[in-house]
């Protein structure tokens, strides 16, 4: 069991290791839709939702099943992310079209996005609880949130301006991000 | 049916289609574990067992797989063989294993290792699938060595651990942060991307010339 706090917890997943700019997690969607400030931001929604879920699913496997199996860990964790996703979605498509088609293809995509897996697996790692679990999740998918609506919005304004023809495309993409990672650094000293 | 011949196949991955320079794929274990080149050459050998092994079984049971499940069978397979070298990793390189961390099991949710099944496994013959896996694995490893290579040679001087520069160098710490992580590769596909454009210049001159 840790014992750090609630609020170390959450501000360390969320700014401090943010998982997008420290710990390169989640870049696929990072790189894919990070065009558009608002798809931006419902990707980031959309991806603190799933990890929530997650996160309840991981804990519950790890408190009273993965004890007898321990060398089943990383395929029970894919399968229950699979499944929630699937789950997730159809459950969307039900209650909601209007947003099961806004938020399109990113839904099912997200089972292979490497934050949730990444989630799951620090979280065992680390032995959260019950709300520790809870928190880490909400940190994490706000810190990527931010990230992802950090880079969107600089990408919108660097559309505009004139880049050398070399620098168009994903090399200065990475660029931008590395200069956020740097910015990130700063906040290394906090906790 | 068949447009490209074994040796194709082999060759396609290594460097045309690089998985990480060219198709992007494979981004987080690319970035996360370059800071050395031994964890770079530690990801790569993991990697090459998992996508070898996954491709081969794929591509036989290809036939038993119903398609409307195969992407959930596909990550089976890797899970199990990530699973495994987890353990290999743990067993024979301990120091190696604490390093990489949960980097190993993210291994899994790779989108390069995905790809090949569904774009190549699921429909060739396991004597190519396994060329066509050897090709990507030797792509994703000469990436992550490169990338590894670079960080290392400027964040610390030294490379797998030798001093190059000798006592009086400065390290460029950043390298090895994650910030370095991003620039690296950002400064390597413009560096590519500037090659890109002279040859293609170039060879406009040449076309102009002969006209």
């Amino acid at each position: 069991m840790n014992d750090q706090t609630l609020f170390s917890i959450f501000f360390s997943a969320m700014v401090v290791n943010n998982f997008t700019l420290a710990m390169f997690l989640g870049l696929c969607p990072f790189m894919g839709v990070s065009a558009r400030v608002e798809t931006a931001l419902r990707m980031g929604l959309a991806n603190i939702f799933v990890l929530v879920l997650t996160s309840l699913a991981a804990w519950f496997l790890n408190s009273f099943i993965l004890d007898a199996v321990p060398y089943l860990r990383i395929i029970s964790f894919i399968i229950v992310i699979a499944s929630l996703v699937q789950i997730v979605e159809m459950v969307v498509k039900k209650i909601s079209p209007v947003l099961f088609r806004q938020l399109g293809i990113f839904l099912p995509l997200m089972t292979t996005n490497c934050a949730i897996l990444g989630l799951a697996i620090f979280q065992t790692n680390r032995g959260y609880g019950f709300m520790q679990g809870i928190t880490f999740a909400v940190g994490a998918g706000l810190g990527l949130t931010l990230a992802l609506v950090l880079m969107a919005s600089i990408r919108e304004s660097v559309e505009l301006s004139d880049v050398p023809n070399v620098a168009k495309g994903t090399g200065l993409v990475l660029i931008i991000a590395g200069t956020l990672s740097m910015a990130f650094m700063g906040f290394a000293g906090l906790l | 049916m068949r447009t490209t011949t074994p040796s194709q196949d082999f060759i396609r991955g290594i460097w045309n289609e690089n998985p990480v320079l060219i198709q992007m794929l494979g981004l987080c274990p690319a970035l996360a574990v370059t800071n050395s080149v031994a964890n770079a050459l530690a990801m790569s050998a993991a990697t090459f067992f998992v996508i070898c092994c996954s491709s081969v079984l794929v591509s036989a049971f290809k036939s038993f797989i119903p398609s409307e499940v195969r992407i959930s069978a596909y990550i089976l397979v890797i899970a199990t063989f990530v699973t495994l070298a987890d353990m290999m990793l743990q067993a024979y390189a301990p120091a190696q294993h604490k390093e990489l961390g949960a980097f190993i099991a993210l291994i899994v949710v790779n989108c390069m290792i995905l790809g090949r099944q569904e774009a190549f496994s699921a429909k060739n013959n396991v004597f190519r699938s396994l060329l066509d896996a050897i090709g990507t694995g030797i792509g994703f490893t000469i990436a992550l060595v490169m990338m590894g290579g670079f960080r290392e040679l400027l964040g610390t001087g030294s490379f797998l651990g030798v001093s190059v520069f000798g006592p009086n160098f400065e390290p460029w710490v950043i390298m090895v942060l994650p910030a370095g992580g991003f620039l690296t590769l950002g400064f390597i596909l413009l560096a590519m991307g500037y090659f890109e454009q002279r040859k293609k210049a170039k060879t406009e001159l040449a076309a102009e010339a002969s006209s």
